[in-house]
């Protein structure tokens, strides 16, 4: 069995890792790319949370600024990940031991439960409300929520370029 | 680079407002995280002016109605920018104005701010200015993502302040 610590020194040694942290200039270029991925997400995924909150697009229904925004998203979610796992990778075991990084995946885990509640539970009577301006109060927060989680997930990784120590 | 341009960075660092800044450990960040926001709103409203010009979003809407509302976002969030910008500017001179790649941003943000104005400004005139032709909204499209693109150049030319050296 690997412990943790032993599966991220690991990841730490593979050659792309290694590449990454080396090559002057691939670490920016992925950081370059991690923050399109992540300014795409914040601005389509805000445009659903807005209006879900009720503050815009109130003449559209929640079903269609769903459906324009969620694809956009998932894509800009996806490039977010690959890239954040490639700059993780380049020094897994310091990203493992910074509060900010810590933070940032628990916020993480926040947005996506928090989806997936909104998949679950409250897209389900959507029917119901759905060109509403005013939407139920679980949609709100939802909206509310997930906008918070993001905004902290920004936080956490601005400060994380500040607080990381590489450890040797 | 110039000596006024040294001068003037060697003035501004020891400025009170500078050193406040500098002395703050939470500033920059916290200024770097609304710089990003702006940028995130920025990205979102272009992609969906874009993506809307090729029909693939919010058929529900007109072409005139998405570019209303967006490009009013995309204006609003260019104060947002420059503040928070000419904030880490006196956190930090020399780091951006004496960096090519700051110079690099400078001139991308130029640029999309000029072909953004040169979409807009027919559109004052006439809402439907980019869909009266065929031919007219293939060069709607054009610009519409000419523009996205030169607004990625300006998040990669922004990243990489912080790598290249400034001289």
């Amino acid at each position: 069995m690997f412990s943790l610590d032993e599966l991220l020194h690991t990841l730490k040694e593979t050659g792309f890792a290694t590449a990454i942290r080396e090559n002057g200039s691939l670490f920016p270029w992925l950081e370059s790319v991690h923050v399109l991925g992540v300014t795409a997400l914040i601005g389509c995924i805000g445009l659903l949370e807005l209006r879900l909150i009720g503050l815009i697009s109130l003449s559209r229904p929640v079903s269609r600024v769903l459906k324009d925004v969620l694809p956009l998203t998932w894509a800009a979610f996806a490039v977010s990940v690959v890239s954040g796992f490639f700059l993780f990778a380049s020094n897994a075991p310091t990203y493992a031991t910074n509060a900010f990084f810590l933070g940032k995946v628990v916020l993480l885990a926040g947005a996506g439960l928090n989806a997936f509640g909104f998949h679950a539970f409250v897209e389900r009577s959507i029917a119901k409300w759905d060109s509403a301006a005013r939407t139920p109060l679980p949609a709100r927060l939802s909206g509310v929520f997930s906008l918070v989680m993001w905004l902290g997930i920004v936080v956490c990784g601005r400060w994380v370029g500040f607080t990381l120590v590489p450890i040797p | 680079m110039s000596t006024w341009l040294d001068r003037f960075c060697e003035w501004l660092k020891v400025t009170p407002f500078s050193v406040a800044l500098q002395s703050t450990s939470w500033a920059v960040p916290l200024i770097q995280t609304i710089h990003i926001l702006a940028i995130g709103a920025v990205i979102g409203s272009g992609l969906m002016i874009a993506l809307r010009s090729l029909g693939w979003v919010a058929p529900d809407q007109t072409l005139a109605n998405a570019n209303l509302r967006f490009l009013r976002v995309i204006w609003w969030s260019l104060p947002v920018l420059a503040l928070s910008g000419a904030l880490m500017i006196s956190a930090e001179p020399a780091r951006s104005l004496e960096n090519p790649a700051f110079w690099l941003k400078m001139l991308l943000l130029f640029l999309s701010t000029a072909v953004s104005l040169g979409y807009q400004t027919p559109l004052k005139r006439d809402p439907e200015f980019w869909e009266l032709s065929q031919g007219r909204r293939r060069v709607g499209q054009l610009i519409a993502f000419v523009s996205l693109a030169l607004w990625v150049g300006v998040i990669f030319s922004g990243r990489w302040i912080a790598y290249v050296e400034a001289s």
